[in-house]
């Protein structure tokens, strides 16, 4: 690991004391005895490298190069009308919206829960010292694990914090809601979160991260998720921020017994995103579905690295993961799958597919199996290449122009994925986005050729 | 309906076809058999227009049309068809909206309004009520998670919604167990026409048990040698390729 340079080092100390002073006043004391720990880890480990094998595939120098300095809190200039088009019909009553990382309370509506339920911010929750919060914030994603998440520890401020209490149903997801907005100089937020499914409960949540404009700045985001005893948590990220900003983030889950714990995540925004998913069955019988799509463009790059760790017998996995990369875009994906001694009868599947649109774009796909059982099923499988000429043949040969049978193919590609999602009014949203970036990525190089003639 | 002229025709620079002669009319039902390796799919695919195969020379008329100048596509609004030996794979695109798909695009050519979603479920019911099935596949994505005998069903089932002119079946009967088989076979009789026309490629003489040819012709190496009635099949069955696998092209 590389040592940050001096000044970047600097930076993220002395933005840490000045937090210290004011946006953490009121936090109990356990909270910034974790944040003062998560600091420590950073200043000794600093960011990754390109040497370290986890992060070989994602140059990350344009953020541990630069300095960030905290996004500003200020939220008067988003209003309403800017938050509207981000959030589902069905969440308009139980919304938490975010600014630059921060709670707005005003943005936000939240009458729609039951009783019990609790949604508010992780800003609030730890100063009003919720036990919920205390016993389960951190306690997942581990500052040592990855130097993002480290950071991220050491400056929670804000964030959404969720409570399903045993044996509620949620009908209606409840959405959160990340909007950032680039600054003059760069800026950085670290947005928080912890979702706690307690036993039996069942619940679905979206968590959109959008920018507010052009422009760069970065979101380092962390999500814990707890799934209790016979819990069923469908959680969906649509991470869609402004194509020049950057994204880290990671997703912690920790499952009990027979729960079921399902995450689509849908990476269309930022210039580079570096996403790692990281799931923990560690009760009989729960299974985990992981599904995920990426749709790229121009210089854009995302990478995911999962890993599924089956840590007790009868645990089932699924991984589906679409890329679909145009022009100079590149995408990464790793499928880690561990199985722990003793986790027999493990049932787990990963694919990976990945469709390449132009001779520039590209893609890397690494499946790792570390399997310390012997009555497992684990399989993968994974494809990258441009559209199948095979598949093309097929479409003409039923009378369906090239062009047109492209198109439906490179749709199918996406919509595969998005048919997993269970919140009919979000796959449409979504259906429509594919659409519209589709039919703008073939007027691009309707474009491009016409110049080059 | 078709004329083969010598045709010459291969694939990455080998020559595999090697002077086609063939004649199909309207209401005719060809077979044409032959060993592994005989030409019998490379004819099929350069029927359909497979950019992988270049033809060197030779003449295909289809309804006194030159053939060989056509797109895939504009061979599939022409008329002609091929269920293919492997039905490909498609992501994402359900069975239902692929056929729509190509069913609009095969009225756009007959100069037909398209059809709606609704109207082309109509139109897809009494297609699947025609042959017998269910309409269990249709929003299954396209051929994903067939079964062998799903797919080639799959294929029938495209050929009975598009109503082609001629027809060309790629060793459909490959890998089918006997009642899949049957399956096709009634289906594939059901939708025979005084005006259109079916060319059966196949390895073995079962399929045409159920589908009864009017012509058999048997390729060896790229050339037809020797055609006959429905009979040849038989002889074909007791005595085997090496029957006719003589030197000398007999048609």
């Amino acid at each position: 690991m590389n040592k940050p340079l001096p000044d970047v080092k600097d930076s993220y100390l002395s933005q840490f004391k000045a937090l210290s002073g004011n946006g953490a006043e009121g936090m109990p004391g356990w909270l910034q005895a974790i944040r003062g720990a998560a600091m420590e880890q950073f200043g000794a480990t600093g960011f990754p490298d390109s040497g370290d094998e986890r992060w070989r595939f994602s140059n990350m120098r344009q953020l541990t190069e630069a300095t960030f300095s905290l996004a500003p809190a200020d939220t008067e200039r988003i209003t309403r009308a800017d938050i509207d088009p981000h959030v589902l019909a069905s969440s308009a009553d139980q919304c938490l919206v975010f600014v630059n990382g921060r709670f707005a309370a005003d943005l936000s509506s939240l009458g729609g829960l039951p009783k019990g339920v609790v949604a508010t911010s992780i800003g609030t929750a730890t100063k009003s010292d919720l036990k919920s919060a205390e016993r389960h914030l951190t306690k997942y994603a581990r500052p040592g694990d990855n130097p993002f998440t480290a950071l991220s520890t050491a400056f929670i401020v804000d964030g959404g914090f969720l409570f399903i209490p045993p044996n509620v149903v949620l009908d209606k997801p409840i959405q959160l809601l990340f909007l950032s907005v680039a600054t003059s100089t760069p800026s950085v937020s670290h947005p928080r979160c912890l979702i706690v499914a307690e036993g039996g409960s069942a619940a679905s949540v979206v968590e959109v991260y959008a920018g507010h404009g052009a422009g760069d700045y970065w979101t380092n985001a962390v999500t814990e998720v707890v799934v209790g005893d016979n819990a069923r948590l469908e959680t969906y990220r649509i991470q869609q921020e402004s194509e020049q900003a950057h994204h880290t983030a990671t997703t912690q889950s920790y499952q009990a017994r027979d729960s079921v714990y399902g995450l689509t995540t849908v990476e269309l925004g930022a210039l580079l995103s570096r996403h790692d998913i990281n799931a923990v069955l560690d009760g009989e019988g729960a299974e985990c579905h992981l599904y995920g799509l990426s749709q790229l463009r121009g210089r854009q790059h995302v990478d995911h690295h999962t890993t599924i760790e089956h840590a007790k017998p009868h645990c089932n996995s699924w991984e589906y993961f679409n890329g679909i990369y145009d022009e100079r875009s590149r995408g990464v994906f790793t499928g880690r799958i561990v199985v722990q001694p003793g986790a027999q009868q493990t049932d787990s599947k990963q694919t990976n597919n990945n469709l390449l649109l132009s001779d520039a774009a590209r893609a890397d796909s690494q499946p790792q199996l570390e399997i310390y059982a012997d009555d497992v099923k684990c399989t993968h499988g994974a494809t990258l290449g441009p559209i199948d000429e095979g598949a093309l043949f097929y479409f003409r040969s039923r009378g369906i122009d090239a062009e047109t049978a492209r198109n439906l193919i490179t749709y199918g590609f996406g919509v595969e994925i998005l048919n997993k999602i269970g919140i009919g009014e979000l796959r449409q949203r979504l259906d429509d986005v594919l659409h519209s970036r589709l039919d703008e990525g073939a007027d691009r190089r309707r474009r491009r050729r016409r110049m080059k003639q | 309906m078709l004329e083969i002229e010598n045709l010459h025709a291969g694939i990455d620079g080998n020559e595999i076809l090697k002077g086609i002669d063939l004649t199909v009319n309207a209401g005719e039902v060809h077979a044409i058999m032959g060993p592994n390796g005989s030409g019998k799919s490379t004819l099929a695919q350069v029927l359909a227009g497979h950019p992988a195969y270049e033809v060197g020379q030779g003449r295909v008329a289809f309804e006194g049309e030159d053939l060989l100048d056509l797109e895939p596509e504009q061979r599939s609004c022409a008329g002609i068809f091929m269920a293919f030996q492997y039905p490909v794979e498609i992501h994402g695109v359900t069975n239902a909206y692929f056929l729509r798909a190509a069913l609009n695009a095969r009225r756009r050519c007959l100069g037909l309004d398209e059809l709606d979603p609704v109207d082309f479920m109509d139109v897809l019911e009494q297609k699947i009520r025609a042959i017998g099935w269910d309409d269990s596949l249709m929003n299954r994505a396209v051929n994903q998670g067939f079964s062998g005998g799903e797919k080639k069903r799959n294929e029938i089932l495209q050929m009975a919604v598009l109503e082609p002119k001629l027809a060309v079946l790629d060793e459909t009967d490959s890998g089918l167990d006997i009642d899949a088989l049957k399956t096709v076979a009634e289906a594939v009789n059901k939708l025979r026409r005084p005006d259109n026309a079916t060319i059966v490629v196949t390895h073995y003489q079962r399929l045409l048990n159920f589908i009864v040819p009017d012509h058999v012709h048997v390729l060896v190496k790229g050339r037809i040698v020797k055609s006959g009635g429905k009979e040849l099949a038989l002889e074909l069955e007791s005595l085997g390729y090496d029957w006719v696998k003589g030197p000398v092209p007999i048609a």
